[in-house]
């Protein structure tokens, strides 16, 4: 911790940076800091309830922290991969942002739960996550945290739902998506949505329906799927933002497994590394095409 | 209407150059086929967005066909293998949100291939006709009925 707030000071008082993307203690758990001066820097924390991705604040439309200056943010390893995803897409410079890597053992499924982080505390994700030390960085701090590795109840359900009929698939499904109020949150705060206008909000024509009626409901998650197909770096805060806990990580956990199998690609911090799709072999796998 | 006795509506997405002209000489031909497509042409398989099959549901579609030409094949040199890795994943997530894979079909259809592109269509036809109507996404509404 002390590490960390002593680089977010230098950063600062040197003017290598003009804002630190972090964590500090909220009144209601963990939540971003902004800090533009020592002051603020010393309140950063990192532990296991840091669960948000700040890489969504790297995007230059949010123009409230763009404002700010060049930032430094606090990454995780997966979040390494969403600044990776923006560098790999030329939607940010390498020059344009200083990257403090903390070494992560996993977060907790529920942050403000206060358990210890065990294999069944864990957040679903990152019992099967492989990355300890992001690459890329600028600065890696923190220690190295022990593997702690659990069983994944999301794979399981997965296998599971493949093993249904697809009319059993259909209404599972649908029950799940008739919560969803089209409040769009998957996609504010997810680090790679990131089109000025998404396909979503256009009306001419008018591909998706903007209101919660089962059609547009349907037609929206499908395509958030699609679009992120190779993209999704898996750091779950699309499921976490939805207030009514559609299981979004279902959807993209899959079609990540879709492309890892067919397509050899899993998210990497390495912006060189192009994405599956975009990019194409002429012996990619066509067993269903007649 | 009673599943394996109804007369499904198919939307077929195919390319210009290798399928729609494939299904030209098919139809040049004479070759007896199921009425049961409505072809859209598009430039490219390349140019099929996937929200464009998911439309077609959307819209009372029972099954779709995407058709392009085959590999190496393509007028613009890679479009059919862009669309080859999005359909590829399109498919696959159809199916786990619980669409019956039967009621997708994709292939490659030469501008030569005119009975090939008769066997792809009767060949959906009944697969989607053995599956019925598509009452999911159709009573989701908005539908031709």
């Amino acid at each position: 911790m002390t590490e960390l707030r002593e680089l977010a000071r230098k950063l600062l008082s040197d003017g290598q940076v003009k804002v630190v993307i972090g964590y500090e203690e909220g009144p209601r758990g963990v939540r971003p800091l902004f800090a533009t001066d020592g002051a603020a820097a010393d309140r950063l924390i990192f532990d296991e309830r840091c669960v948000q991705n700040l890489a969504t604040y790297l995007d230059r439309r949010r123009v409230h922290v763009a404002r700010l200056g060049k930032p430094a943010i606090v990454a995780k390893p997966c979040d390494v991969k969403a600044v990776a995803g923006l560098l790999r897409e030329t939607q940010l410079k390498r020059e344009d942002v200083v990257i403090i890597g903390v070494r992560c053992g996993g977060v907790l499924a529920d942050p403000k739960s206060l358990q210890r982080l065990g294999p069944d505390t864990m957040a679903d994700r990152c019992r099967t996550c492989e990355t300890r030390e992001p690459g890329l960085v600028d600065y890696l701090v923190g220690p190295m945290p022990e593997a702690v590795r659990g069983q994944s109840g999301r794979d399981a359900k997965i296998a599971e739902l493949d093993a249904m009929t697809p009319e059993e698939r259909w209404s599972f499904w649908q029950k799940e998506l008739s919560r969803c109020t089209r409040c769009q949150a998957c996609r504010q705060v997810c680090p790679l949505c990131y089109c000025d206008r998404c396909m979503a909000d256009k009306t001419e024509p008018q591909w998706i329906e903007s209101s919660p009626h089962p059609r547009g409901i349907l037609a929206w998650h499908l395509i958030r799927a699609i679009h992120l197909a190779g993209r999704c770096v898996d750091c779950g805060e699309c499921e976490r933002a939805c207030p009514v806990s559609i299981p979004l990580g279902l959807i993209t956990r899959k079609v990540a497994q879709v492309v890892a199998q067919r397509f050899q690609h899993h998210p990497t911090d390495d912006p060189s590394v192009p994405s599956p799709i975009g990019t194409w072999r002429s012996d990619d796998p066509q067993e269903f095409i007649l | 209407m009673e599943k394996g006795n109804f007369e499904p509506r198919i939307t077929a997405f195919v390319c210009n150059w290798c399928t729609y002209t494939g299904a030209d000489l098919a139809g040049t031909s004479r070759l007896q086929m199921a009425p049961n497509i409505r072809i859209v042409r598009l430039p490219c398989t390349g140019r099929i967005d996937p929200v464009f099959v998911i439309k077609a549901f959307e819209r009372g579609a029972d099954g779709v066909i995407v058709s392009g030409c085959h590999p190496a094949d393509c007028h613009y040199t890679a479009g059919n293998y862009h669309a080859r890795r999005r359909f590829a994943i399109l498919r696959e997530l159809l199916i786990f949100m619980g669409v019956d894979p039967r009621r997708m079909t994709f292939s490659w259809v030469s501008a030569s291939e005119g009975a090939k592109w008769r066997d792809v269509v009767n060949e959906t036809v009944e697969r989607v006709r053995a599956c019925g109507p598509f009452e999911g996404w159709r009573s989701l509404g908005g539908g031709l009925t």
